[in-house]
């Protein structure tokens, strides 16, 4: 490749800067409304806080029921249990199905694969009646366990579609070497197709992971106990209809993108190849 | 001796096994905050003190809460006891989510309170406090509260100066529920005989001229949400607020007011009538232990309950005894709204009361936003209220549908049989069919149970229609209703056709601009040699980590009229300040600002992947053949990047159609409905209308035929593509 002159290394810069001022204003109107003392209403563009105070963060970070338990820690806990177990249950699940149907011949595959894709068009808030229903029959509604249950099923066809488009990708000359030496097809997959897919398991355990932890119509649903609720269903409470303590709602909006952020950021290197290596076959 | 010591360890267990059960604490379910709440929550101490009986509270949200009721009360995980304003006690009653109250003595309460909780002459659930509005009026601008409307007005101007921000009176006047009064004070009804609203009347258009009249000349703001007026009434820029008890809580302890009934209307001699809700315990029909519920529901709209939701929750008891305390009778908040409450109009407790709110809230608007004359608005609300108001489908016979499914069952298996048989036999075909079962077999049973069942069962309610907890088979009427567009004219946003309109338009609208933005960043971003370009790259993604309801309540906030950043952008470059969610343009502007923030990182990483695979040697023998950038960029990067880019295309297109959060949180759908896409329509239907199921499921089946043509479509030229690209 030709070197860029200076001029567009130049032009390039201001232009990458311009729009990260604009991407990142909306999130510095809101760390300034989760640190201004007052709830931040004023007509003004200033991103910036005039002055700071921790207040709303130590309120959130010490909400307590009405009965006076500290439960922010135990609706973390329940945040980080929910979406580690739908990370580890949904991976699970869609790894194996994935490398069947990206390996295996069997009746009803294409069938199968297009079914998966044409669910993702069914509006999902419908779903919810009959949903709330099955976890019934299940004995499973307000627990999490049923939650887990949801969230990884739900988000199983996008991460089998992705999965597969990248078990496409990889040459089966490995494979066919690794039964030569006598491995059997378990260990063939365990040993050599899993570790060559790491960008694509790294972005499909992302993305079951932020399903779990950033939903909230189905949580605030099925869960009746405010020490199991997550953490987006704690915060609903601050944007109440009458009222809303924008304060208190920032100072939880930031606590609860952080994680995701950065898991984002230590998967970033990832991202680009397993979501696009999947993509180009499709 | 070991047959004892077996004996004595059943016993023990079996204890153990009893104990929980009965030393299970009742659940009770509210939507209070603050002082209500810390007052709810004595309350039930004093009821564990007394009986021994735990009580386990839960708060809910208010907008989630009806819809958790009804859903998990028939399902037996519900509360025992729950408070509810009484408006939709006729809605739980048909769906048999309440019992009747059976340690109720009517003369412990006001008269209007219980006649509330009637229905077919049985009372339901314990009247626990009254609410309806009152007049707060700061006393040092206001001395004499005015008692006539004439009155009023002529307090009005002085009171009143636009330029420095100052009002005579602040409420929220985009709210039914405040309006009411009003429209009552005017000579206005909402039923008529037979018990069907009826919104054409004077009284109608005289109240919203009225209020029209008050703020076109800038006596009341606009657009006032509470947090406006509360902060206009804190900061002494509102001489008076109409608002109600709860409104006493929020006021800062420097201004000094006092609490009167609203004036009376001059041109009727009646006074303006806000409407009065009954909050209620009410006793779930599913619960367990009737007896403690019924007890517990009693306790805490009684007695020493009462004076602790008095004092400390600032509640105005239901219960006549309560008044004879001395803290209550010195309390001047408490006695001005229980005077203030003698002239208001209890709220019906029928179905209609609950379908009245949606078209009122349009001609309201409509007429404060100045898009309608106040005499046009009563035929607006009474349109949108015929076509809400679906009567129920003729009942369909289920025989023929079951026959055209046993037909279809029939059909395929013939076809399957009479397909050609296979050269090879399945063995061969198929050698590691048993393998390949193995691995699919856990996420096809999850898939199967929690996807495809519901999925399933979505379909098949399209063609019921459900009302109070009761299916019909309709057959086909829900999509002959929504496709004939039956009750408005394909041109009104409750129209089938308007609202795919619109989604088309959301969704195009979209993933145009995704695509773009996230194309050209990943074109600046590309060149391995850019310093900070993972900065810049971990910078940009930020939006997509973001939770998307936070995105769109955050955005939600920016666009607010008076405290929103983008307004508050607008005015420091010297323009003028948009009424964001008042016109179809400019809250659909703000509907696609919020979505693109989120939506174009995943564009721009997917492009950015694709970029990379492109090999540097096709550009370089461009370079050489004297190709220039724009050339190169049609017909090496456009063609090249088509296969990869297009899934995300069709996953961001489906996303973008069904994307709920950003139209529900951001523009509501206002104005008037303009704005909902085909989704959060069908949300309303099933969720605020009424729980129409089934029509809702109508709605969903189709946008699911759309997205599948849509496909369809896309797979096409997914082929065509790949073909040329070879």
């Amino acid at each position: 490749m030709n070197h860029p002159s200076r001029l567009k290394m130049a032009l390039i810069h201001a232009g990458l800067t311009l729009l990260c001022m604009a991407t990142l204003y909306p999130v510095l109107w809101v760390v300034k409304m989760a640190l201004s003392p007052t709830d931040g209403l004023a007509l003004t563009a200033n991103p910036f806080p005039e002055t700071v105070t921790f207040e709303h963060f130590r309120q959130v970070l010490s909400g307590t029921d009405a009965a006076g338990r500290w439960v922010f820690g135990r609706q973390l806990l329940a945040s980080i249990v929910v979406s580690g177990a739908t990370t580890m249950v949904g991976l699970t699940l869609a790894v194996s199905a994935a490398y069947a149907l990206s390996r295996f011949r069997f009746p009803g595959k294409d069938g199968g694969m297009q079914a998966l894709l044409i669910t993702q068009m069914f509006p999902a808030t419908l779903m919810m009646v009959p949903i709330y229903s099955i976890l019934q029959k299940l004995h499973l509604l307000d627990s999490l366990s049923g939650l887990v249950l949801v969230y990884a099923t739900t988000a199983l066809p996008f991460c089998i579609w992705n999965l597969k488009g990248y078990f496409d990708t990889l040459p089966r000359e490995l494979e066919e070497a690794a039964v030569m030496d006598g491995a059997s097809t378990f260990q063939v997959f365990i040993r050599v197709v899993l570790p060559l897919a790491r960008p694509a398991l790294a972005v499909t355990a992302l993305f079951s992971f932020m399903t779990a932890w950033n939903e909230f119509i189905l949580a605030a649903t099925l869960l009746n106990d405010p020490s199991r609720f997550t953490l987006p269903v704690a915060l609903q409470r601050y944007v109440g209809e009458h009222k809303v303590e924008w304060g208190k709602f920032a100072a939880g909006a930031l606590i609860v993108s952080a994680p995701v952020m950065a898991l984002f950021f230590a998967l970033q290197k990832h991202l680009v190849g397993g979501l696009t290596a999947g993509g180009v076959k499709g | 001796m070991k047959h004892w010591l077996v004996l004595a360890l059943l016993a023990t267990a079996f204890g153990a096994r009893a104990a929980p059960e009965d030393a299970r604490p009742l659940k009770l379910w509210h939507a209070y905050r603050g002082g209500e709440e810390t007052a709810l929550v004595q309350a039930t101490e004093l009821f564990t003190a007394k009986t021994g009986v735990q009580v386990e509270l839960l708060a809910l949200p208010y907008d989630a809460y009806a819809a958790k009721l009804t859903n998990a009360i028939p399902h037996g995980v519900g509360p025992d006891v729950f408070i509810f304003n009484h408006e939709r006690l006729r809605n739980f009653h048909a769906q048999n989510l309440v019992a009747p109250a059976s340690g109720l003595a009517r003369e412990d309460y006001f008269p209007n309170a219980v006649e509330a909780l009637e229905v077919d002459g049985q009372v339901y659930g314990y009247p626990m406090s009254l609410k309806s509005l009152a007049l707060y009026v700061n006393t040092k601008h206001v001395p004499q509260p005015p008692t006539t409307t004439e009155a009023l007005l002529k307090m009005l101007p002085a009171l009143s100066n636009s330029g420095e921000g100052r009002f005579g009176m602040a409420y929220e006047s985009g709210d039914f529920y405040f309006h009411a009064g009003f429209l009552f004070g005017f000579g206005g009804e909402l039923f008529d005989a037979s018990g069907r609203a009826s919104f054409d009347t004077q009284g109608m258009a005289r109240s919203l001229a009225f209020v029209k009249g008050l703020q076109d000349a800038r006596f009341i703001p606009q657009e006032a949400s509470g947090a406006l007026v509360k902060s206009l009434f804190n900061d002494g820029r509102a001489a008076m607020v109409i608002s109600g008890p709860w409104f006493a809580g929020e006021i800062a302890p420097e201004v000094d007011y006092r609490v009167v009934g609203l004036p009376q209307v001059s041109e009727t001699g009646i006074p303006i009538r806000p409407f009065l809700g009954v909050e209620t315990a009410y006793v779930s029909s599913r619960t367990a232990k009737a007896e403690q519920a019924q007890k517990l529901a009693r306790f805490i709209s009684l007695g020493e309950a009462s004076r602790v939701r008095a004092t400390v929750g600032r509640q105005i008891p239901a219960d006549v005894a309560a008044y004879t305390l001395r803290e209550v009778q010195e309390d001047t908040l408490i006695s001005s709204f229980r005077e203030a409450a003698r002239h208001a109009t209890p709220m019906p407790n029928t179905l209609e009361m609950a379908r009245v709110w949606e078209p009122m809230k349009l001609a309201l608007r409509a007429v404060l936003q100045g898009g309608t004359l106040p005499q046009d608005a009563g035929a607006l609300a009474d349109r949108r209220y015929r076509a809400l108001h679906r009567e129920r489908p003729p009942e369909a016979s289920p025989l023929p549908w079951l026959g055209l499914l046993g037909a279809m069952a029939l059909g395929g298996s013939v076809w399957v049989l009479r397909r050609p048989a296979a050269t090879l036999p399945f063995k061969r075909r198929y050698p590691d069919v048993a393998q390949a079962a193995a691995y699919i077999a856990p996420a096809a049973a999850g898939i199967a149970v929690l996807v495809f069942v519901p999925f399933v069962v979505g379909l098949s309610l399209s063609l019921f229609h459900h009302e109070a907890g009761e299916y019909s088979f309709v057959g086909l009427a829900n999509f002959v209703d929504i496709l004939a567009s039956r009750g408005y004219s394909i041109t009104e946003p409750l129209s089938f056709y308007f609202t795919l309109a619109v989604t088309l338009l959301w969704a195009l609208v979209n993933v145009v601009l995704h695509v773009s933005i996230g194309l050209f960043l990943a074109m600046l971003l590309k060149d391995p040699l850019l310093k900070l370009r993972g900065v810049y790259r971990v910078l940009l993604i930020i939006p997509w980590a973001v939770p998307n309801y936070i995105t769109a309540l955050m955005w939600k906030g920016m666009f607010h009229r008076q405290f929103g950043a983008i307004n508050g952008l607008l005015v420091a470059l010297g323009l003028e300040p948009v009424s964001w969610f008042t016109q179809f343009s400019t809250a659909f502007a703000a509907n696609v600002a919020t979505n693109t923030w989120l939506g174009f990182p995943f564009m721009m990483v997917v492009a950015l992947g694709a970029l990379q695979s492109i090999p540097q040697e096709l550009y370089e023998a461009a370079e050489v053949d004297g190709a220039s950038k724009w050339t190169q960029f049609r017909h090496i990067t456009l063609p090249l990047l088509k296969p990869a880019m297009l899934p995300a295309v069709i996953l961001g297109s489906v996303w973008t159609f069904n994307m709920f959060n950003i139209i529900y949180l951001v523009s509501g759908g206002e104005p008037g409905g303009g704005t909902d896409i085909l989704v959060s329509e069908a949300f309303r239907w099933a969720f605020q209308r009424n729980e129409q199921y089934g029509f809702a499921a109508a709605y969903s089946v189709l946008i699911f035929v759309v997205l599948l043509g849509w496909s369809t479509f896309t797979k096409r030229l997914t082929r065509s593509s790949s073909e040329v690209v070879g």
